[in-house]
């Protein structure tokens, strides 16, 4: 198989578009919510949501950034140390309602360790998860998303890569064939 | 990403500036983690860590100790005042034996110099040094150039002053050691009798007036003056050492700039540095203390993750 186009930068949009006016059901004005990207590729995502929502309700929306480096539970059993990024949530999240983002939902071991990590930050009234994409057959824990951009159903050794424009390419998703 | 050069922390000197830059880095996250309402990350809860104390200290002990709690180790205490040292055992046989109850890391902190790196050639487990006589003290200098870069920024080309006793000082050593090759310039200050004979060859200037030497800093490091490691007199009096030497507010008052001034700690009041200084806003002391947790965090992290 070679790489193939999932979102192109047409449909990349339209499904951003899609994902904030699903939020903005739910949300309304976004009144004791938060939107919190997961390091480092969430990040992205939800900067970019983030941007748009404050576009779309005309007012300013609570924004974080979270890393579970320390919360992972594959320290010391992976070959490379990961390096962990900034967190800044410089807001009480108790009984906030919290969007979780994060670009591609796949083993749902981050997320795990990301919920971990967010319960450092007081008790959240409850929290949502939302993923760009769902790689729904590779799951080895019960997290699933509320909100999803892109279902795919793939193998293994397809690996599902998300790229941005504020990383000097163009926004796309594509799958690639990882070499054994 | 890179890990650390070094499967132990024994000194400055083994260290690349890769392996600085990133421990720096990874105290950064580590200094937002103890400043969150739940101080505590579970990453090294499979980990037991022996804090071996050979010699007396209060604050680098209760830093690293509250380091390891707040990255869920298990900890054990050993001070050798309290232990089987007294009755003839040897450092080798000491630590073995607390390695037969599955210890994955020992901190030591040892009266001799080179105790640690001789532990690392016998036994397994990561060492970390917490000071060894008059030779080394890493994760001071680390959480010193931490603190130095919070006030100024990067230290490339900053003047940095140590003054003091540099001859009995760890601190000293390992300080000259991480900021050089931070690309900081490093200049020291203190009675000739306290700077040993050959250390400019490390790469640093010498200043025995104390005035001039601040005026050239952007920072200054004062050492503690260590009474109890001088059996015999370098200087006349401690009221002589503080004329000559001691940083005091008359002296940064000449200054046409501000300086930022760091003590290792515990501070002789009025000996090297006086209270009005200690307590001003030039000093960063309570900070560098506040970093020491985040430092040691970061050193405890990375070596734990080397595979």
């Amino acid at each position: 198989m070679t790489n193939r186009i999932l979102l192109d930068k047409r449909l990349f949009q339209i499904t951003l578009e899609r994902l904030c006016h699903q939020l903005i059901e739910n949300y309304d004005d976004f009144r004791n919510t938060a939107i919190i990207g997961v390091q480092p590729r969430g990040v992205f995502l939800a900067n970019r949501l983030h941007a748009r929502l404050e576009e779309l309700v005309g007012k300013t929306v609570t924004f974080g950034k979270l890393d579970a480096t320390f919360y992972r539970d594959d320290f010391r059993r992976k070959n490379k140390q990961l390096e962990a990024k900034v967190t800044d949530i410089d807001f009480s999240i108790d009984d906030m309602r919290i969007i979780l983002v994060d670009d591609v939902l796949y083993t749902g071991r981050t997320i795990r360790a990301a919920m971990d990590a967010l319960m450092a930050f007081g008790r959240p009234g409850h929290v949502e998860l939302l993923t760009l994409i769902n790689r729904r057959f590779n799951r080895e824990l019960p997290i699933q998303p509320d909100y999803v951009g892109q279902t795919v159903d793939t193998i293994e050794d397809v690996a599902v890569k998300v790229q941005w424009l504020d990383e000097g390419s163009e926004d796309c998703v594509i799958l690639e064939k990882q070499h054994a | 990403m890179s890990q650390l050069s070094t499967k132990h922390l024994i000194g400055i000197k083994d260290l690349t500036k890769q392996d600085i830059e990133l421990v720096l880095n990874t105290a950064a996250t580590f200094k937002e983690v103890i400043n969150r309402p739940i101080k505590k990350v579970p990453t090294l809860r499979d980990i037991t860590i022996a804090n071996l104390f050979f010699e007396n200290s209060t604050r680098t002990r209760i830093s690293f100790e509250l380091a390891q709690k707040r990255l869920s180790a298990d900890v054990v205490n050993f001070s050798s005042s309290s232990s089987s040292v007294k009755k003839g055992e040897t450092l080798l046989d000491t630590v073995n034996n607390i390695l037969a109850m599955k210890v994955d890391m020992v901190v030591m902190r040892h009266p001799s110099p080179g105790a640690p790196w001789f532990l690392a050639k016998h036994i397994n487990a990561n060492i970390l040094n917490a000071g060894d006589g008059t030779h080394e003290h890493p994760t001071q200098a680390l959480l010193d150039a931490y603190s130095m870069q919070e006030r100024i920024g990067s230290l490339e080309g900053r003047n940095i002053l140590i003054v003091g006793d540099i001859m009995h000082s760890r601190v000293a050593l390992s300080n000259i050691f991480c900021l050089k090759k931070l690309g900081a310039n490093v200049k020291l200050c203190g009675p000739p009798t306290l700077i040993p004979k050959y250390i400019t060859e490390l790469g640093v200037e010498l200043e025995f007036n104390i005035d001039k030497a601040l005026a050239w800093c952007d920072v200054a490091n004062v050492l503690r003056i260590q009474l109890e490691r001088q059996n015999t007199r370098f200087f006349p009096s401690l009221r002589e050492y503080a004329l000559y030497y001691g940083v005091n507010k008359k002296r940064l008052d000449r200054l046409d700039k501000q300086i930022t001034v760091m003590h290792p700690g515990p501070i002789n009041r009025g000996v090297e540095l006086s209270s009005d200084v200690a307590d001003s806003e030039h000093a960063i002391i309570l900070e560098q203390v506040e970093n020491g947790v985040a430092v040691r965090m970061a050193a405890m992290y990375l070596l734990a993750g080397r595979d």
